[in-house]
């Protein structure tokens, strides 16, 4: 019910704006449908499924504006949120900053909608999930997981002829390994818009090796030293500094890139010349959405270019304040990052002396002048030695930069995708860590 | 009593039922009344009704209408007003012992009856996999009861053009004050909420949160330093009686800090002052200090290091794969004499505490909510649990702190408020600062992260001042301490009393897979803490 097709979706979407009665109107519609499996300790725990759909309608007289959702889609509803859109924008003060709607735009057609994805049943789910429960059962472990799949659209449309619409699909799984005497622990994850790739068992063993060799940690003393972050690892910190280049707060002098006497980083090289990060939504392995959120095209941007900022996120007002009539919009979730062919055990081999890092857990912003965050190791943390992973060692909380990071790269891996991008695993140098953590 | 003869028995009264004053509520946002809860409770029976005719040995409907209002503006412009409507409901059954939920967005008997037989058949999918199957703590039908958020004033109600020129008033005095930007927002949230379930309750709740916040930048030009100050406002369970009552509660000091009322404008007045002062404040010498901290700041370290330690689904392992398990271990909890804390450490779990984000009337799987000891005298005396972990502690009853942050969610195990409780001899903030030689007070709640199974953590803050001997000599900055729970808990040595408790809190607590949010708040006075590790996060790049 609430997966519309287009002409459905655009039928609605018209029969809202022709209840608008402001000089402009612009709406859009998102729902779907979305199913999960949760397990715990070996057996199912929670799981469910939902129906969703949410109209949202916003509405503006002059530079004046106001927005409102609803999920009910009654013809009384829908004029009712139109409504409630009209008044909210009559009563605000004026936005000088308001730009009027995008007129018809021409979208890429990332393929992001796959069947198989879009019929799986609850049946499907709970084998998926017997896979990693037997995989967990038969390495004598205990097992924690998520299975959640969705199969969505959503559609734009406004007063000025803008039209959109897009399905996606999309599984993912994650899995927690333990030991039975809580001395070890491992970590699996995966995501795809095509089921087809996921394989919940092998994701599974990979975790419950790491479990195994994870046991009996030794503690190193905290301080600097070489990292091969997996690439899960490797996502969790670089797409934070993806996500802190917006131009106007470094137009502003408040972000990382910006310089005294108002001056920013842009066109500056900020990290080694390797590091090359891009989004594109008509990349096969993560298709991406068409449209940002107030209705611009997605397209291929270079962010990062042998390590020099080529491009910041703009809005509209923004951009058009600052000359910059073809701003990229914001990235967005599917990051690129470039790496080589070389596999992860081909990178700890080429390390004389470092810690493997599965991912880290609990990061968060200490400051954003420099990017600093804080977090810990999770999951399987391994000392390295002459090529060699040696033993596992106790978790460790860091206090690093990503940009001070991507500056001390050392290697880069081949990409994978993880986290809905794609990110090589990584070798960098001299990362902080400073204090041990007792958690497994 | 049956489910059936008790739904005879209310259904002769159910069409005489009046809808609550309250029912008038919300009116700027919804241009029609909150749904009467007669015609929820028909709703509910289908689904109860459905779920006990296919095999369900238990089953609950929660039917909510959830309306958000936010607010954004940055110096002089309003960003944005979005008022948000969400309705529909979550069936929950248990079939063959497992866990079955389905939540749907058309709440027609039609639509909730389906809802039910996708909900019993999840269940029996899962029921293949299941090895402990639920055991679901007793919990007797309750009829047909309410609950409602106390106020004196609706925020849904306030005209917006009052609550948009509050804003900007408060942004207009940090710019006077020396901000170079400010971005502020009011956040309001109303939870309709109906639940019922097949032990015989019919809870019909509505529940008001608001949270106006602001955060102020300073820039230096000259070095291309700058400086944030947020508000040290907090959400809280009340509604724009936060905002718009007489000054009570406000506490003095080197800066005010507020409990029962919050001035927006004089608070954005002294953010603008005070980011200033940081982007010239000494830069801390990294080593070991005595903190006094201010419960404005300390809330979020009793969120992180005992509220979720004590959850007992993490303690468990259900929570394994996300948010990780506990130190606090049932073998701690079994021994009766884990010193978790100092013996002056005694904190609360409470559902009840007005103006608390926590406070209902029921949890979300009809428990009448309540207040109960978690750690007693420094001891680890007991958990957080929902029905269906009671019998593990060998307890007869929930805690009433299950929660879900809509219909569409399943209801788990959420954290209650939890809260350190004052100290029994009169003391002042002032008062425990002159005894400290060589110490930080910290004001505000910065950043913070703590690892999965909550022995390490590290926090930074808003405001902090250098204490030596006994006085305060200026503010720091680059400030953030580190410590492991068991160790920090026992530094305690002094809570000031009572006059000084005041309740933080956030909107925004994560848990789960799929992941949810949680409303919940943390009281405490101001405490001191003797010999914590403090670290420099200045770096350059």
């Amino acid at each position: 019910m609430a997966l519309l097709s287009e002409s459905e979706a655009q039928a609605l979407l018209q029969k809202v704006l022709a209840f608008s009665k402001a000089d402009e109107c612009e709406v859009s519609l998102t729902g779907g449908r979305s199913g999960n499996l949760r397990f715990a300790r070996n057996t199912v725990s929670t799981s469910g499924a939902s129906d969703t759909i949410r109209l949202q309608v916003q509405s503006s007289y002059g530079k004046k504006t106001g927005t409102a959702t609803i999920n009910e889609l009654d013809d009384a509803s829908l004029e009712k949120v139109v409504r409630r859109a009209e008044e909210l924008a009559r009563f605000a003060p004026e936005n000088p900053e308001y730009l009027p709607f995008l007129g018809a735009q021409t979208y890429a057609q990332p393929a992001s909608w796959f069947e198989s994805t879009a019929n799986l049943s609850p049946e499907d789910r709970a084998r998926a999930t017997a896979a990693s429960i037997a995989a967990c059962k038969s390495a004598g472990l205990t097992g924690a997981g998520y299975l959640e799949d969705n199969a969505t659209f959503s559609a734009i449309a406004n007063t000025r002829g803008l039209r959109g619409y897009q399905r996606e699909t999309g599984i993912e799984f994650s899995v927690t390994t333990r030991t039975n005497d809580g001395l070890g622990s491992g970590f699996g994850q995966a995501d795809f818009n095509d089921t087809k790739f996921l394989n919940t068992g092998q994701i599974t063993e990979t975790a419950a090796r790491k479990a195994a060799l994870s046991r009996d940690a030794k503690a190193i003393e905290p301080g600097k030293y070489t990292v091969i972050l997996e690439p899960l690892a490797a996502s969790n910190l670089s797409r934070l500094m993806i996500g802190a280049m917006d131009a106007r707060q470094t137009d502003e002098g408040r972000t990382f890139l910006s310089k005294a006497g108002g001056a920013s980083r842009f066109g500056e090289k900020i990290v080694d010349e390797r590091v090359q990060i891009y989004s594109d939504p008509l990349n096969t392995e993560i298709p991406g959405s068409k449209w940002a959120n107030d209705g611009r095209p997605r397209q291929r941007v270079d962010w990062i270019k042998d390590g020099v900022v080529t491009n910041l996120a703009y809005t509209r007002y923004w951009a058009q304040r600052q000359g910059k009539p073809e701003a990229p919009p914001p990235p967005g979730p599917r990051i690129v990052i470039g790496g080589g062919t070389a596999s992860l055990d081909d990178l700890i081999k080429g390390v004389q002396r470092g810690i493997l890092v599965t991912r880290f857990w609990y990061i968060r912003a200490v400051d954003p002048q420099t990017l600093l965050y804080t977090g810990l190791t999770r999951d399987g943390t391994f000392y390295v030695e002459n090529g060699q992973i040696k033993h596992a060692i106790k978790n460790f909380r860091f206090n690093e930069s990503p940009v001070i990071m991507l500056n001390n790269l050392e290697a880069l891996g081949k990409p994978q995708r993880i986290e809905g991008g794609l990110v090589p695993p990584m070798v960098v140098r001299d990362f902080t860590f400073s204090s041990l953590s007792d958690a497994v | 009593m049956k489910r059936r003869d008790f739904i005879q028995r209310t259904g002769l009264v159910a069409g005489t039922l009046l809808l609550p004053s309250w029912s008038r509520g919300a009116a700027e946002l919804a241009s029609r009344p909150p749904i009467a809860a007669a015609v929820k409770k028909q709703l509910a029976d289908v689904a109860l009704n459905t779920a006990t005719r296919l095999g369900a040995s238990y089953a609950d409907v929660r039917i909510g209408r959830y309306l958000n209002q936010s607010i954004s503006t940055r110096e002089d412009k309003v960003q944005g007003v979005t008022n948000n409507e969400s309705y529909g409901a979550g069936v929950r059954v248990i079939v063959n012992g497992a866990w079955g939920f389905f939540s749907v967005d058309q709440l027609s008997p039609d639509a909730i009856a389906r809802a039910t037989t996708l909900a019993v058949e999840i269940a029996k999918a899962n029921a293949k996999l299941q090895t402990e199957p639920v055991r679901l703590a007793p919990q007797k039908g309750l009829g047909e009861v309410s609950w409602r958020t106390p106020m004196t004033r609706n925020a849904f109600e306030v005209p917006l053009a009052e609550k948009v020129e509050l804003l900007l008033s408060a942004n207009a005095a940090a710019m006077k004050g020396g901000a170079n930007f400010i971005n502020s927002q009011l956040f309001q949230i109303n939870e309709q909420k109906y639940f019922a379930s097949t032990d015989g309750s019919y809870i019909d709740q509505d529940v008001h949160r608001i949270y106006p916040s602001f955060n102020v930048t300073a820039v230096d030009p000259a070095t291309g330093r700058f400086q944030t100050r947020r508000s040290l406002s907090m959400p809280c369970g009340r509604s724009y009686d936060y905002l718009a009552s007489p000054a009570a509660g406000k506490r003095s000091g080197v800066t005010p800090r507020y409990t029962q009322y919050y001035d927006i404008v004089e608070d954005a007045t002294l953010a603008a002052e005070q980011a200033r002062a940081k982007l010239s404040a000494k830069s801390v010498v990294a080593g070991q200090y005595d903190l006094v901290l201010d419960p404005s700041h300390l809330w979020l370290t009793i969120h992180e290091s005992v509220g979720h330690a004590t959850e007992l689904d993490r303690v468990l392992g259900y929570e394994a794969n996300y948010a990780g398990t506990s130190f606090a271990t049932l073998d701690k909890w079994e021994s009766k004499k884990f010193q978790y804390g100092s013996p002056i450490v005694n904190i609360m779990a409470d559902k009840t505490e007005s103006g608390s984000l926590g406070a209902v009337g029921y949890d979300d799987e009809g428990v009448p909510t309540k207040s109960w000891p978690i750690i007693k005298d420094g001891i680890l005396v007991d958990y957080q649990k929902t029905r269906d972990q009671a019998h593990i502690l060998g307890q007869p009853e929930g805690d009433g702190c299950s929660y879900s942050q809509s219909w569409a969610d399943v209801q788990f195990q959420r954290m209650p408020n939890i809260s350190l409780q004052p100290g029994k001899e009169p003391l002042t903030p002032e008062q425990m600062i002159k005894g400290v030689e060589k110490g930080i007070y910290i004001i505000g709640d910065g950043s913070f992260s703590i690892d999965q199974q909550r022995y390490n953590f590290q926090f930074g803050g808003q405001l902090f001042y250098e204490i030596k001997d006994g006085e305060i000599v200026g503010m720091l900055r680059d400030v953030a301490y580190q410590s492991n729970t068991q160790e920090f808990w026992n530094s305690c040595t002094a809570i000031c009393d009572r006059s000084d408790y005041a309740l933080g809190g956030a909107f925004n607590d994560g848990k789960g897979q799929p992941s949810q949010s949680n409303a919940v708040s943390h009281g405490s006075a101001t405490a001191r803490f003797n010999k914590v590790n403090v670290i420099n996060t200045a770096r350059r790049i």
